[in-house]
C-alpha cells in the first residue's frame, strides 16, 4: 500500500534577495499528523523558510506542495484557504480589536461567509461556537473584551496562537511560539501547543530545545540555508555534524 | 457602548423636534439643518473608508459629486415626465456612488497608505477636470439644475418647503446611517477593521486585503453618493463644486476633527463645520484660516477628535471631583478667550486692509468698532494675545491637578 | 512643423524641471522623513511672496538668497515646534498636520497680500533674451532657472547617496532609535532635513513666482500636480523625480499645442461617431482641452502598469 501523500512537501527550494542566496535546495516532508520541528543557529533562514510557505515570499527555485497541491508563490489568503495557517515570531494581532474578536475574524472565512455585508456577525452561531472554543483553549476567556494591544507578552503570544488554529487549519506553522517566555510561560504554551497539535500537522522553529525535544516527532536542521540532518530527536541528539554545526558537544 | 438604548430614539426625536425650535424655525435655520445632515452623511461615508478600513481618501467629494450628478439627471428626468417619486432620487445618487465607488475603486485600491492618500487626490483632481471639458453630462461653470416640484407623478409629500425638504432628507439620513452602522457588524465590516489593524495578518487568515478595501469602497461610494443625491434635492443644482478637492478636504477635517475613532465622531465634526462654514463666513472673511487652525490644533492636542474628548471625560464624570475639573475649566476659558479675542482683532484688520481696501480701515470685530489704521487696536490685539497666552499657560496645572484627583477618585472598574 | 515640436519641447523641458525643483524637496523630506508634506508647495508659495516683496525692498539678487533662507527658517520652524509632536501619532497624522498647515498658509498669505495676483513681473536683471529659437526669443529668467534646478538635482543627488550626514538621515528614517542610540541627533536632524527641503521649495518659488501668477491659489493649483510627479516618479526616487517632472512637463506642453481629438483621430481613419450618441461628448474633446488632466491620466495608467512608479524604491 503506498504511504498517505505528506501534509506539507517541499523540494529543491531556493530562496534568494538579490545576490544573497538564504536558502539552497531545501527538500523536505512533513507527514500527516507528524510535529516537525526545524532548528538551527540564528540566520539560517527558518523565519525565510515559514515566509515562502505560508506565501509570503515566493521561492526563486523549487516546489512547495500543501496536501500533493502545489503552492509555490500563492498569495497568502489563498494557502490559508487551502488549510494552512501560521503564527509570527514577532506578535501580528489586530491591535484595536478585542480578544474575542481576534478570534473571530480567524474564523470567518473558514465558515464560508467571505465578505458578507448582509449579515450581522453576532447573530452567526457557527462562528460564535469556533471562537468560543479557540477562547477557552488558549484560556483567555476573562481578557475577551480587552484589546489585543495591551495584553501582556504571554498573552499576546497565546491570542496568536488562537488567531493561528481558530479557523481550523490541518497544517499549522507555528513561528518560534515560546520566544521570550519565562519557564514556566514556555511549559504553559508547549501544553497548549500539543493539545491543539492533535489531529493537525504541525511544522515548528523552535530554540528552546527542552521544547523541541519534547514536542516534536522528527525534527530538521537548517544551518546556512541547507538542510544537513531530518531524523528523530534522539538521533539527531547524537548526530555528530548536527552537534558541531549548532548544539555544541556538551551535553544538551 | 451602555448607550445604545436610549440613542436611537433620541436621535429620531431630536430631527424631528429640531426644525421647530425659536432660532431654526425659519428657512435659513432649516436649511442649515438640512445641510448639517447631509454632511452628516458624507462623513460617515468618508469614515468608513478612513476610520474602518485605515483608508485616508483626499478625493471622497468624487463620489458625492458623481451620485448628485446621477441623482440631479434623474430629476430632470422626472421633470420631463418619468414617473418615479421624487423621494427616490437619493436611490439614483446613491447607484452613481456605488458604480464611481467600485470602477475606481477597482482602479485604486491595490494600495493601502500614503500612495492611496496620493492617488485618490490625482483621481479627485481627474474628475473635477473633467467636469468642465463634458459639459453636456456636467454642465461646465453653470452645473446641471432640476426642479424637486415638478413631476408629474403624486406619489409621496410635495418637496415645495424647506420644511418639507428637510424632513426628508432627516428619514433619508437616518436610514443611511443605520445601514452604515449595520454594515460595521458584519463581517465585511469586521474584516475591514482587521485590515486597517493589520493588512497582513488579515491575509493570513484567508482574506485579500485589497478585495476587503475594495468592498469598503463601494460601500462608501454608495453613502457618499446617496448623501449626493440628498444636495441635489435640496439645492436643485449640481455643480462642478460637488466634486472640488475643497468639499473633499472639508468631509475630511469634518471626520477628523468628530473623532474618527467612533462610529457617530464625524457627525458630531459634520455639525460643527457646518454651524461654523456657514455661521462664521457671514461674519468673517477669515473663518476658513480660523478653520484651519483649529483643525491643526485638534491635531496637535486632541487627535481622537470631539468624540474622543466627550469619551475621556466618562471616567470621571461621576467623581466629586469632576466639579473641580469644570471649575479649572472656566478659570482656564477666560484667559484663551482674552488670547483669542486678541488674534481675531488682528487677524480681521488684517484681511480688512489687505482683501477690502475700498471699505476702509473702519470695521466692527466681536462688536467694537476699530480703526485698523491706527495703532492702539494693534497693540491692544498683541497685548491680549501674549498676555493672555501667559495667563491661559499658568491655568493648565490647575487643570492637571484637578484631572489627577478626579482619575484617583475614578472607578476603574466602570469604562 | 518643426518649429512647433522645438518650440514645445523647448517649453516642456523648462516647465519640467520648474516641477522637478518643487518635486526635489518634497522627495527629500519624504525619502528621509517619511512624511508627505502637503504644505511643500505652499512654503514654494510663500518663496513666490517673500520674492516679490523682498524685490521691491532690495532688489531682485539679494532677493534670490533671502526668500530661500526664510522659508528654510519657516520650515526649520514648523517641524520644531508643530510636526515634532506629530511623529509620534504616525504617518497619517503627519500629512493631516501638513494638510491643515496648507490651508492656513494660504489664508495668512492672503491676510497679508490680500486675494488677488500681486504683480510678480519678471525682473529687469534676467529679462534678457538668451537665445532666439525660429523667431521666438528664450529669455535669461529661464535659463537661470534651469541652471538651480540642475544644480538642486546635482546637490541632492550628492547629499543623499554620498554623504555621511546623508546615510545616517537614511537610516533614521527607519531606525530612529537605534541612530539615536549610537549618538545622532535624530530630531536635530529631521529640523534640519525639513528646513532645507523648505529652502529648496522657497527657491523655486522665487523663479516659479514670476513664471506662473502669484497669487493665494498658487499652492493648490501646482500642489496636486507635484504629487502627481512624485508617485509617477517612484516615491523616495530623486531620478524618479527628474524624469517624471520632464516627462509630465513635456507631455502636458505638447498637449497644449494639439488641436485634435479622439473623434477626429478616428474620422481619420474612417469611423464616424453620430453626433447624438453620448460618446460624441467625450471622443470630441480636444487635447488641448484636456490638458489639464494629462498628469492625472498619466498617475492613473502608472497605477495600473506599474503601481510602484517609474523608479519607485519603497512601498509607502
Amino acid at each position: 500500500m503506498t504511504p498517505p501523500a505528506p501534509a506539507l512537501s517541499l523540494r529543491d527550494v531556493d530562496m534568494r534577495f538579490g545576490a544573497t542566496s538564504i536558502l539552497r535546495g531545501v527538500s523536505l516532508d512533513v507527514a500527516r499528523g507528524e510535529r516537525h520541528a526545524i532548528i538551527g543557529p540564528n540566520g539560517a533562514g527558518k523565519s525565510t523558510l515559514f515566509n515562502l510557505i505560508s506565501g509570503r515570499f515566493s521561492p526563486t527555485k523549487g516546489s512547495i506542495r500543501l496536501d500533493g497541491a502545489e503552492i509555490a508563490g500563492e498569495r497568502p489568503y489563498a494557502i490559508n484557504r487551502r488549510g494552512l495557517a501560521r503564527s509570527f515570531q514577532v506578535t501580528h494581532l489586530f491591535a484595536r480589536m478585542s480578544v474575542y474578536e481576534n478570534l473571530r475574524c480567524a474564523v470567518l472565512w473558514s465558515r464560508g461567509y467571505r465578505y458578507c455585508f448582509w449579515r450581522n456577525v453576532a447573530a452567526l452561531a457557527d462562528v460564535r461556537e469556533a471562537a468560543e472554543t479557540a477562547l477557552e483553549r488558549i484560556g483567555l476567556a476573562a481578557r475577551r473584551h480587552v484589546a489585543a494591544g495591551v495584553l501582556t507578552y504571554a498573552e499576546q503570544r497565546a491570542l496568536e496562537i488562537g488567531i493561528t488554529i481558530a479557523g481550523g487549519a490541518r497544517v499549522i506553522l507555528l513561528d518560534e511560539p515560546t520566544a521570550g517566555m519565562s519557564r514556566q510561560e514556555a511549559d504553559h504554551a508547549v501544553a497548549l501547543i500539543r493539545s491543539v497539535a492533535q489531529g493537525r500537522t504541525l511544522l515548528m522553529v523552535e530554540h528552546d530545545m527542552s521544547v523541541v525535544f519534547g514536542l516534536a516527532d522528527r525534527i530538521s536542521v537548517l544551518v546556512y540555508g541547507q538542510v544537513i540532518a531530518t531524523d528523530t530527536p534522539a538521533r539527531i541528539h547524537d548526530n555528530a555534524a548536527v552537534q558541531a554545526a549548532y548544539l555544541g558537544t556538551s551535553d544538551a | 457602548m451602555s448607550a445604545k438604548g436610549w440613542l436611537l430614539p433620541a436621535t429620531i426625536a431630536a430631527l424631528a423636534v429640531l426644525p421647530h425650535l425659536p432660532g431654526l424655525n425659519a428657512d435659513f435655520g432649516r436649511s442649515l439643518l438640512t445641510q448639517m445632515v447631509i454632511a452628516a452623511v458624507f462623513a460617515l461615508s468618508f469614515n468608513m473608508l478612513f476610520g474602518q478600513t485605515g483608508l485616508l481618501s483626499f478625493g471622497h467629494a468624487v463620489y458625492f459629486g458623481l451620485g448628485g450628478y446621477a441623482a440631479i439627471h434623474l430629476m430632470r428626468a422626472i421633470n420631463g415626465g418619468l414617473p418615479v417619486p421624487m423621494l427616490l432620487v437619493p436611490v439614483a445618487g446613491a447607484a452613481g456612488g456605488l458604480l464611481a465607488g467600485a470602477l475606481l475603486g477597482a482602479l485604486t485600491t491595490r494600495k493601502a497608505g500614503t500612495i492611496f492618500a496620493l492617488i485618490s487626490l490625482g483621481v479627485g483632481e481627474l474628475v473635477y477636470a473633467a467636469t468642465f471639458m463634458l459639459p453636456g453630462w456636467f454642465g461646465g461653470e453653470e452645473g446641471i439644475t432640476a426642479s424637486r416640484t415638478r413631476t408629474a407623478f403624486a406619489a409621496g409629500p410635495a418637496l415645495d418647503s424647506q420644511l418639507a425638504v428637510y424632513y426628508a432628507v432627516a428619514a433619508w439620513a437616518l436610514v443611511a446611517a443605520l445601514l452604515m452602522h449595520a454594515f460595521t457588524r458584519t463581517p465585511a465590516g469586521r474584516m475591514c477593521n482587521a485590515v486597517r489593524d493589520n493588512p497582513e495578518r488579515a491575509e493570513f487568515v484567508g482574506y485579500s486585503a485589497r478585495r476587503v478595501r475594495l468592498v469598503a469602497f463601494a460601500a462608501a461610494g454608495l453613502f457618499a453618493g446617496l448623501a449626493g443625491g440628498l444636495h441635489a434635492i435640496n439645492y436643485e443644482i449640481v455643480g462642478a463644486d460637488a466634486v472640488s478637492a475643497q468639499r473633499s478636504g472639508t468631509v475630511l477635517i469634518m471626520a477628523y476633527i468628530g473623532g474618527a475613532a467612533y462610529f457617530a465622531g464625524p457627525v458630531l465634526g459634520a455639525i460643527a463645520i457646518t454651524w461654523l462654514q456657514s455661521g462664521l463666513s457671514g461674519y468673517t472673511s477669515a473663518w476658513l484660516l480660523y478653520l484651519g487652525v483649529f483643525f491643526i490644533a485638534m491635531i496637535l492636542w486632541a487627535p481622537d477628535g470631539l468624540a474622543g474628548l466627550l469619551v475621556r471625560h466618562r471616567p470621571i464624570v461621576r467623581t466629586r471631583a469632576f466639579r473641580r475639573v469644570l471649575a479649572t475649566y472656566a478659570a482656564a476659558l477666560v484667559p484663551l478667550a482674552v488670547m483669542l479675542a486678541g488674534a481675531v482683532v488682528a487677524v480681521e484688520m488684517s484681511y480688512r486692509l489687505s482683501t477690502q481696501p475700498e471699505l476702509g480701515p473702519r470695521l466692527r470685530v466681536l462688536g467694537v468698532a476699530v480703526d485698523a489704521s491706527s495703532a492702539w487696536p494693534w497693540l491692544a490685539a498683541a497685548l491680549a494675545l501674549v498676555g493672555g497666552f501667559l495667563a491661559f499657560r499658568a491655568t493648565w496645572p490647575g487643570v492637571t491637578s484637578a484631572w489627577a484627583r478626579a482619575s484617583g477618585e475614578a472607578d476603574p472598574a466602570r469604562p | 512643423m518643426l518649429e512647433l515640436v522645438t518650440v514645445s519641447l523647448l517649453n516642456g523641458v523648462v516647465y519640467g524641471l520648474l516641477l522637478f525643483m518643487l518635486s526635489s524637496g518634497l522627495t527629500l523630506i519624504f525619502s528621509m522623513m517619511g512624511v508627505l508634506n502637503f504644505a511643500h508647495a505652499s512654503v514654494f508659495m510663500v518663496g513666490a511672496y517673500l520674492a516679490y516683496q523682498f524685490s521691491r525692498w532690495v532688489g531682485f539678487w539679494p532677493a534670490l538668497a533671502i526668500a530661500p533662507l526664510a522659508c528654510g527658517l519657516a520650515g526649520a520652524a514648523i517641524e520644531r515646534f508643530g510636526l515634532r509632536r506629530v511623529h509620534a501619532h504616525g504617518h497619517v497624522a503627519e500629512i493631516l498636520f501638513t494638510f491643515g498647515l496648507a490651508y492656513v498658509i494660504e489664508e495668512l498669505v492672503t491676510m497679508a497680500w490680500g486675494r488677488n495676483a500681486v504683480s510678480n513681473n519678471v525682473p529687469a536683471a534676467v529679462d534678457f533674451p538668451l537665445f532666439t529659437v525660429f523667431g521666438s526669443t528664450f529669455p535669461a529668467y529661464k535659463g537661470l532657472m534651469m541652471a538651480i534646478s540642475v544644480a538642486m538635482f546635482a546637490f541632492l543627488f550628492v547629499a543623499l547617496k554620498k554623504t555621511r550626514i546623508g546615510l545616517v538621515i537614511q537610516a533614521a528614517l527607519t531606525h530612529p532609535r537605534m541612530v539615536s542610540a549610537l549618538g545622532h541627533d535624530v530630531p536635530g536632524v529631521f529640523v534640519l532635513v525639513f528646513a532645507v527641503g523648505s529652502a529648496l521649495a522657497g527657491l523655486a518659488g522665487v523663479i516659479g513666482g514670476f513664471m506662473l501668477l502669484t497669487q493665494p491659489t498658487l499652492a493648490h493649483a501646482i500642489g496636486p500636480i507635484v504629487f502627481v510627479v512624485v508617485v509617477v516618479g517612484g516615491l523616495g526616487s530623486l531620478s524618479g523625480a527628474l524624469i517624471a517632472s520632464m516627462l509630465i512637463g513635456i507631455l502636458q506642453t505638447f498637449a497644449v499645442a494639439v488641436d485634435y481629438s479622439l473623434l477626429d483621430a478616428l474620422r481619420a481613419g474612417g469611423v464616424v461617431v453620430a453626433r447624438g450618441s453620448p460618446w460624441h461628448e467625450l471622443l470630441g474633446v480636444k487635447l488641448a482641452t484636456a490638458a489639464p488632466i494629462v498628469p492625472y491620466l498619466l498617475l492613473v495608467l502608472m497605477l495600473i502598469v506599474r503601481p510602484r512608479g517609474l523608479l519607485g524604491t519603497r512601498d509607502a
